[in-house]
């Protein structure tokens, strides 16, 4: 009962948000509303049991995505500029467009099991067996990790490759920072006199990136894993760029490092399916490595590595993009000031 | 005698940090500008959730869950001053005004 009342209020808070999101006209406020939308489905996650699933979103949505939201505002500017509100008939197409898709997910959602029902497909194909084999064939206690990276280790490649992607297609559009870098004027986005923030970052900052180290190396044991640790880790570094200033944070880690680490993490990642596979095994293969759960162990600390190096590296590569990006101004504006 | 003591000091804490949460949201519904509502919010997540805490913290029995405990309340020690701090300096530098003495007749509850 008491779940299903906390449940309900967080659904209904989520649903306000999102009106709220739709009404915005200030873009900082309407970022800011998005970040409080994934820490509420960060809370509807863990009620849920998915504290795996919970952590990410904690980390991502609300953490990294409202810091390039922010990057991205820096660029466009805080509001919608009144020649840009879409006129009327093409409200009412969006309207339409959006009711039928609504229309179609809550027509779905009538055909799905009810949540929690052990009779549901989900439960039924493969699920019974990692929930009762899991402990013995990879010796790991915590499941979810298991079935990433070892069971479905080849999709959890694919999800990293997706990541990387992703960076090659932002330094597509935004352009690659070693050019920019010696354009000396950069705009400076930083609060550089506060001392009270600059010491509280100087304080966060060891516990942030040992805490993601934590949540890497304790992520066969508890909730946790490569995903999660990758962007706590850029989380704290961004913290220390954002304080400090972007110039700061280019001395300690220098793009061109990002760009080695972002491939390293895909290659170790496939490296290690490709060792399996000399070993004799196929691809992703663990058991080759070592004798009995070791292999196990061996194989997912590698790969869980690849895949917190390289979100880590992507996620920060990310922020210098977003922060270094400078837009040709129109030329309107470059003549007023 | 001592869980007995345990139990009424956590007890207390709890119905203490609560009292401030209460205290703190009616505050920010009704008080009048930005510097006092921040101010308001201030004691929900410093003062409030530390109390809670402290009463959780005194409900623990094992090492790792209360370390784990006071990690999060050193964090929020110093993070949520933080944020208030930089919210409320943010709010000045961009130019917001304190509400002053003309506006007291709002602040009767």
């Amino acid at each position: 009962m008491i779940e299903f009342t906390v449940s309900a209020c967080l659904m209904l808070l989520m649903l306000i948000i999102s009106i709220a999101i739709q009404r915005m006209r200030h873009l900082f406020a309407a970022i800011m509303l998005t970040g409080v939308f994934s820490l509420l489905s960060a809370l509807v996650f863990t009620t849920m049991d998915a504290v795996d699933v919970a952590f990410t979103e904690a980390a991502v949505g609300a953490g990294i995505s409202t810091v390039l939201f922010l990057g991205a505002l820096g660029l466009i500017g805080n509001y919608i500029e009144e020649k840009n509100i879409v006129s009327p008939p093409r409200h009412a197409l969006a309207l339409i467009v959006c009711m039928l898709t609504g229309g179609a997910l809550l027509y779905a959602v009538v055909d799905m099991p009810a949540y929690g029902d052990p009779q549901a497909p989900a439960q039924q194909h493969v699920a019974p067996r990692y929930l009762q084999q899991s402990p013995r064939e990879t010796g790991l206690p915590n499941v979810v990790t298991s079935v990433l990276a070892s069971y479905r280790g080849y999709d959890t490649m694919g999800e990293t490759l997706v990541v990387f992607t992703a960076a090659i297609a932002v330094f597509g559009l935004l352009g690659n920072i070693n050019k920019r870098q010696r354009n000396k004027e950069r705009r400076s986005v930083t609060q550089h006199d506060d001392i009270v923030l600059s010491v509280f970052t100087k304080l966060m900052l060891p516990m942030v990136l040992l805490f993601a180290l934590y949540v890497q190396f304790h992520g066969d044991f508890g909730p946790g894993g490569g995903f999660q640790a990758g962007v706590i880790f850029s989380a704290g570094l961004i913290l220390y760029g954002l304080t400090f200033g972007i110039d700061e944070l280019l001395l300690v880690i220098p793009p061109w490092l990002l760009r080695i680490f972002t491939a390293l993490g895909i290659f170790l990642y496939a490296g290690t399916g490709l060792l399996t596979m000399l070993l004799g095994g196929n691809f992703l293969d663990y058991n080759q490595l070592a004798h009995g759960t070791h292999g196990q162990h061996y194989g997912i600390f590698a790969v869980e590595l690849g895949v917190g190096i390289s979100v880590a590296a992507v996620m920060l590569s990310l922020f210098y993009s977003f922060m270094n990006f400078r837009p040709a101004l129109p030329k309107q504006e470059s003549d007023k000031s | 005698m001592i869980s007995f003591t345990l139990d009424t000091l956590s007890w207390a804490c709890f119905i203490i940090g609560s009292a401030f949460i209460l205290l703190g949201s009616v505050g920010m519904l009704r008080l009048p500008d930005f510097y006092t509502r921040s101010h308001a919010a201030g004691i929900v997540d410093t003062l409030g959730a530390w109390l809670i805490l402290a009463g959780m913290l005194l409900q623990t029995t094992d090492l790792i869950s209360g370390l784990k405990l006071l990690l999060i309340w050193a964090l929020m020690f110093f993070a949520n001053p933080t944020t208030s701090h930089l919210l409320i300096k943010a709010a000045h530098q961009s130019g917001l005004k304190p509400l002053l003495a003309q506006g007291e007749k709002d602040m009767q509850p």
